[in-house]
């Protein structure tokens, strides 16, 4: 029988939730890293055996802790991301020019081929991999050639926090930035370039910027890689032009405002996303805490309340905080910041927590095993 | 032979209990302690100084002999009590947050 494992990702350490297909009773193991912050830790789909994590710490930097054997034990791998060249400035809050400094690594994506090579997001915004397994970490620089003078943080900092690689075409990636947008290479980092066309954003000076939108997440579904979708700052948005342009699908959510979003497992029109009242009041709206799905890839949604609070709701679910497995039916994951970990084994009809009092969830990921 | 206490998290990171005794050849300076130090646990290496600058990080700080050392010169000869073993260098997580 196949088994799920679920790793998240918390303010004070991480753990993982493992469960056999029926997903009715889970074991919790944790917290590894007990006291650290794990922003993302997620498996190899070439070896599931093989688990990166990023660890880091306000007062002793950042480390990158790998695992052979799916999260049993952990060794600390290279951790000294130091930008290509002279790397320059960004826009400050004011609009003054500032340093790139490494701050810590927000998303690890593992190669979908080699168990050796993952790629790393950072903040101040850049993307470095490493192709020995994490010992070693190089920036893919051109990306901050994409006009990277001109990108600006967000108020969570300006952090790469997106990695999404294309099956069908191994040097196309995507990548996503706030606030600066998305972006796209197709030699696999050589040139990168702007994909924000068709994205309108109230908070910049010029709304229909090629840079500066605030993205919060982009999905796809691996059958379908040109079909894109995005939880903007505000907006749900869909491309089917591989970024080339957007157009919004946030239809009759009550709010399209939020963080995460992402795509059932089998069905590439099927996509959830949790609506937030306002990026001044980051929790469900009313209090009550409801998942959207859209069967039609946008536009038509439905709320999913079914076990999940319906008052005094009001926790956040951040933007790496959602995952799928591949089971069928298909398992949807999310965590709060409240430190819940809700899981529903009907694709979001019914929810049930698996967790309750983790610390703040940071990040969900889901490996399902033969 | 030089004893060094780490905090808390960077003796798990380390994999260590206790005290580190460390045998530092030359003058003892903070610089030759945690050169010693890195090279015996690589995986400090960015945690206590950063990797290129090998300037302190903000919220760590060096003591020793109930003296703060965090903003001498990393190449000041350490105290003569920490140099013979008879007390610790301590290295501390600073007091930070509410």
């Amino acid at each position: 029988m196949s088994t799920v494992r679920v790793l998240v990702g918390t303010r004070k350490g991480a753990f993982v939730l493992t469960a056999d297909a029926k997903r009715a009773r889970w074991e919790v193991s944790g917290p590894h890293f007990g006291g650290w912050e794990i922003y993302h830790l997620k498996g190899s789909s070439a070896d599931p055996h093989r688990l990166y994590a990023s660890q880091s710490s306000g007062w002793f930097g950042q480390q990158i802790q790998r695992s052979n054997d799916g999260g049993q034990t952990w060794a600390p791998v290279g951790n000294q991301f130091v930008y290509d060249g002279v790397p320059g400035t960004h826009q400050w809050y004011d609009g003054t020019p500032h340093p790139w400094e490494f701050k810590r690594v927000w998303h690890l994506e593992p190669s979908l081929t080699d168990p050796d090579t993952v790629y790393a997001g950072v903040e101040d915004a850049a993307l470095f991999h490493s192709t020995d397994g994490g010992q070693t970490w190089q920036e893919l620089p051109a990306l901050r050639g994409a006009q990277g003078h001109l990108w600006q943080p967000g108020a969570g900092g300006m952090c790469l926090h997106t990695i999404v690689l294309d099956p069908s075409q191994p040097a196309r990636i995507f990548i996503a930035i706030s606030a600066a947008g998305t972006f796209r290479t197709d030699d696999a980092g050589e040139s990168w370039r702007p994909m924000n066309r068709g994205l309108q954003s109230e908070g910049i000076p010029n709304p229909q910027a090629e840079v500066g939108h605030c993205v919060h997440r982009i999905a796809m579904h691996p059958s379908r890689p040109h079909v894109l979708f995005m939880q903007k700052h505000w907006d749900v948005m869909r491309s089917d032009d591989a970024g080339a342009s957007w157009h919004e699908v946030s239809g009759n959510l009550p709010t399209d405002f939020g963080f995460p979003i992402e795509v059932h497992a089998h069905e590439p029109d099927t996509i959830y996303v949790v609506p937030i009242t306002s990026d001044a009041e980051h929790y469900p709206p009313e209090g009550k805490l409801r998942v959207y799905r859209s069967r039609t890839g946008g536009n038509e949604w439905e709320a999913l309340t079914q076990g999940l609070p319906q008052r005094d709701c009001y926790v956040n679910v951040l933007r790496d905080a959602m995952a799928v497995d591949g089971l069928d039916p298909c398992g949807v994951y999310f965590g709060t910041t409240g430190g819940q970990v809700y899981g529903s084994a009907d694709a979001g009809d019914s929810w049930a927590p698996i967790v309750r009092d983790l610390p703040p969830v940071l990040s969900v990921e889901v490996q399902t095993l033969p | 032979m030089i004893r060094v206490v780490l905090p808390t998290h960077l003796r798990t990171l380390a994999r260590v209990d206790g005290e580190v005794q460390l045998d530092v050849e030359g003058p003892a300076t903070q610089r030759a302690v945690l050169d010693v130090l890195e090279a015996r646990y690589p995986m400090l290496r960015g945690t206590i100084r950063d990797h290129v600058t090998q300037r302190r990080r903000a919220f760590v700080r060096f003591f020793a002999c109930e003296q703060d050392l965090s903003h001498a010169s990393p190449d000041t000869p350490l105290p003569e009590a920490v140099a013979t073993g008879a007390e610790p260098l301590l290295i501390v997580g600073a007091m930070a947050g509410g």
